[in-house]
């Protein structure tokens, strides 16, 4: 049991949190009063600056055409799909530049410059090859989380303890072993960490896809909407866009907690 | 004084070894011309000063190097050795039993019987009650002991030991080379010991080699022989201890 002055202490300290978590609503509810007060009052432009009902109303419309639920439900799918097959890729790619030293030798400098490189610019290059569709997305998206992948993932892996390395040689471990018992199992929380980087990695290069392609998803909302000059819509994407960005950062959190946690 | 006959007893033979290390700031002549014998069974302490080349030797006789010269011959039969590093090398992810069971998976060895005899020699050592605990859950002292039935799994001819009780502080240092030293001599284990510390060197080993300055060759040998000789902390007492340590600490002295 805890002596008195611990449990105080605890108190002391949750009352704090609470307190914190409060301050932040109550900020945030200030900020959306204020909003919606200078807008109704006309104090600012409601053409450009919207407002909180107008908002949501905007996001009732869009759900009541049933186009919400499409919308988001494809950026996520995108988001998704690049991020799962940038993981794997990624990974495998590592694999085999570990394997072969030359080749990473060789591969380094070009990957230093892919890195670099904002990858919006191949955006006309990648329609172009690939047409203005989903595909582009997901290569956009691509593009952006497997090379990060890449070059976390090997870094993880040259970190393995050398002598862990000598100690399955010593024992006549076998290339394919060494990576299996010692590499793999070392890196093990790198890679799970770089799944939360891959993750918001990849929802900005769907976003940058639809903004290019532009045919549905929340990138698309967002673009359609300043087309057509239409604020409400731009600022309903954007935070639309914010929930779904927290949402699915806090699940892969959640995802790096459970997987580290058996470790 | 350096035999290199072939003696009946030998179970490693070292035959004028050289090693030289290349890389682009240039080549490094870490052993020259080394030449030792080992006898079957004995406890072998190789001392000499930082950076002569203790370590390059072992990683050559466990092919972790190649060497640039030289013979390594096994008169008896080819020999399978065990290798037991510094510290921390238990794999964190794995369990003891697990970790005990490396060497064996890597060899495709784990038969029910090889299983049993780790498991027998984890009973005998007091780590019974730990077999499925991972290593950050013992002390120092425990997990060196893990690390020596890692390598006794195998069933190793000769032991490699390489600074081997360094990272451990010195009170639990002199219990746990006490407690390895015991262990070896009941297995009946060839062992070759690298080791800093001569007083370690002197209490534990049959024979201790002095090394020269890199490039390393043998510089001396010493026999220890004491009276009522027993365990390396008894064997402290004795008193020709201080005179092996003198002697050797006068050969190993540097002047820095
Ligand atoms: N991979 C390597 N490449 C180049 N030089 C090396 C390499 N490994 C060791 N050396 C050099 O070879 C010499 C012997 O190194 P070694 O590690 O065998 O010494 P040691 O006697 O074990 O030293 P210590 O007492 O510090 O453990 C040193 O001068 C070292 O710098
Ligand atoms: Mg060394």
């Amino acid at each position: 049991m805890y002596s008195q002055e611990h449990k105080e202490f605890l108190k002391k300290r949750k009352k704090r949190k609470i307190l914190i978590t409060l301050t932040q609503l109550l900020i945030l509810i200030l900020l959306i009063i204020i909003w919606e007060l200078l807008a109704k009052y006309e104090i600012i432009n409601t053409f450009i600056s919207s407002s909180p009902s107008k908002i949501i109303n905007t996001i009732m419309d869009l759900y009541k055409t049933n186009n919400l639920f499409k919308h988001i439900w494809i950026t996520i799918y995108e988001t998704i799909l690049s991020f799962g097959l940038g993981t794997i890729l990624g990974i495998i790619i590592a694999v085999i530049l570990w394997w072969n030293n030359f080749l990473y030798k060789v591969l380094d400098p070009y990957l230093t410059v892919i890195n670099s490189l904002p990858k919006v610019a191949l955006g006309p290059i990648i329609i172009i090859y690939f047409g203005a569709n989903i595909n582009s997305i997901i290569i956009m998206a691509l593009l952006i989380s497997v090379i990060i992948t890449i070059i976390t993932v090997y870094n993880g892996f040259t970190e393995t303890d050398i002598n862990k390395i000598n100690l399955l040689k010593s024992f006549k471990a076998t290339k394919w072993q060494i990576l299996k018992m010692a590499i793999l199992p070392s890196s093990y929380s790198t890679i799970i960490s770089s799944l939360k980087i891959n993750i918001s990695m990849s929802l900005i290069g769907v976003i940058m896809g639809e903004f290019l392609v532009s045919k549905e998803g929340i990138g698309y909302l967002i673009m359609y909407g300043s087309q057509v000059f239409n604020l409400n819509l731009v600022i309903s994407g954007i935070i639309i866009l914010m929930i779904v960005s927290i949402l699915m950062y806090k699940i892969v959190s959640y995802i790096e907690k459970i997987l580290i946690k058996k470790d | 004084m350096i035999n290199t006959s072939k003696n009946s007893n030998d179970i490693l033979v070292i035959k004028n070894l050289t090693k030289i290390y290349h890389n682009k700031e240039g080549e490094t002549l870490a052993i020259k011309d080394l030449n030792l014998n080992i006898k079957e069974g004995e406890f072998v302490a190789i001392v000499g000063p930082s950076g002569c080349g203790k370590s390059t030797l072992l990683s050559i006789l466990c092919n972790l190097e190649d060497k640039s010269a030289g013979n390594i011959i096994f008169p008896k039969k080819e020999v399978k050795l065990g290798y037991m590093l510094q510290e921390d090398t238990l794999f964190p992810w794995l369990n003891i039993l697990d970790n005990c069971l490396l060497g064996l998976k890597v060899q495709k060895k784990v038969t029910k019987e090889n299983k049993d005899n780790v498991l027998k020699l984890l009973n005998t050592y007091g780590l019974k009650d730990f077999i499925k605990k991972y290593p950050n859950n013992l002390s120092g002292g425990m997990r060196q002991r893990v690390a020596l039935i890692r390598t006794l799994a195998t069933n190793p001819d000769i032991l490699l030991l390489d600074e081997a009780f360094s990272a451990l502080d010195y009170q639990t240092r002199l219990a746990v080379s006490d407690d390895v030293w015991k262990i070896i001599k009941k297995e009946k284990k060839t062992t070759i010991m690298i080791t800093h510390d001569i007083a370690e060197a002197i209490s534990m080993a049959d024979r201790v080699i002095v090394l020269t300055n890199r490039p390393s060759k043998v510089k001396k040998i010493y026999n220890i022989e004491m009276t009522n000789s027993s365990s390396p902390i008894n064997n402290r007492k004795c008193p020709e201890f201080s005179k092996y340590y003198d002697l050797i600490w006068k050969d190993i002295d540097i002047h820095v």
